[in-house]
């Protein structure tokens, strides 16, 4: 799995990479899934809907992160403009 | 010192064709394709669908009819660094919107400034880039 971050001036960038099954990977991509959302990020995970249709989903915490996702892309969170 | 955005054309230039790829890669192919030649991403849920413009507002039209009904403004703007500016490659902008929409449209809607037709956007050129995304899908 990949956390990524959209960021000004980069484009995504790779946040943090790991197989959440193995404990000493999943410490990580908890520990950093946490510090985006404490910086005000919203995470979304891709994937395929009825179809093949491409949907995502927001998560807020990472026990909500779909079983064999591939990517979490973190964004700023929406304010009125 | 305090920094400050600097404009960098090839930086930005190259951020944006990462974001491409990341749309491509969770949009899709016609999401991309869609994006390249109208500058835009199209949405379309049961009743209403969205035309997303990149740092612009997204203008939401009856699914059915294709009447226009209203100007959502939302932004995604990231402070993380000065020197880069706040705002998202525009390929980025659009994806953050998409998948925002298609995550919990009601959510973003509520988040947004509604305003009517026309306060950012020309109704003439929306109603003329919703025909021309709608012909060629068809």
């Amino acid at each position: 799995m990949k956390l990524l971050r959209m960021t000004p001036g980069k484009g995504d960038v790779l946040l943090a990479e790991g197989d959440p099954a193995v404990a000493e990977d999943e410490e990580r991509l908890v520990r950093e899934f946490r510090r985006q959302l404490d910086l005000g990020m919203w995470a979304a995970v891709p994937h395929e809907g009825p179809g093949g249709r491409r949907e995502a989903t927001m998560v807020r915490d990472f026990s909500e992160v779909p079983a064999g996702a591939e990517q979490v892309i973190f964004f700023p969170q929406a304010a009125g403009g | 010192m305090r920094r400050r955005y600097v404009r960098n054309t090839a930086r930005d230039r190259r951020a944006e064709q990462r974001a491409r790829e990341l749309l491509y890669a969770t949009a899709g192919p016609e999401a991309l394709d869609t994006y390249e030649r109208f500058g835009l991403l199209a949405v379309e849920n049961r009743q209403y669908g969205y035309l997303i413009y990149p740092h612009r507002p997204l203008v939401a039209y009856d699914a059915a009819t294709g009447e226009l009904l209203s100007e959502y403004c939302v932004r995604f703007r990231d402070g993380s660094d000065p020197e880069a500016g706040e705002r998202l490659p525009d390929a980025d902008d659009v994806l953050a919107k998409w998948m925002a929409l298609r995550a919990d449209e009601h959510e973003l809607i509520r988040t947004a400034n509604i305003h009517p037709l026309g306060r950012q956007l020309d109704p003439a050129m929306v109603r003329r880039d919703l025909e021309a995304v709608r012909q060629w899908r068809r």
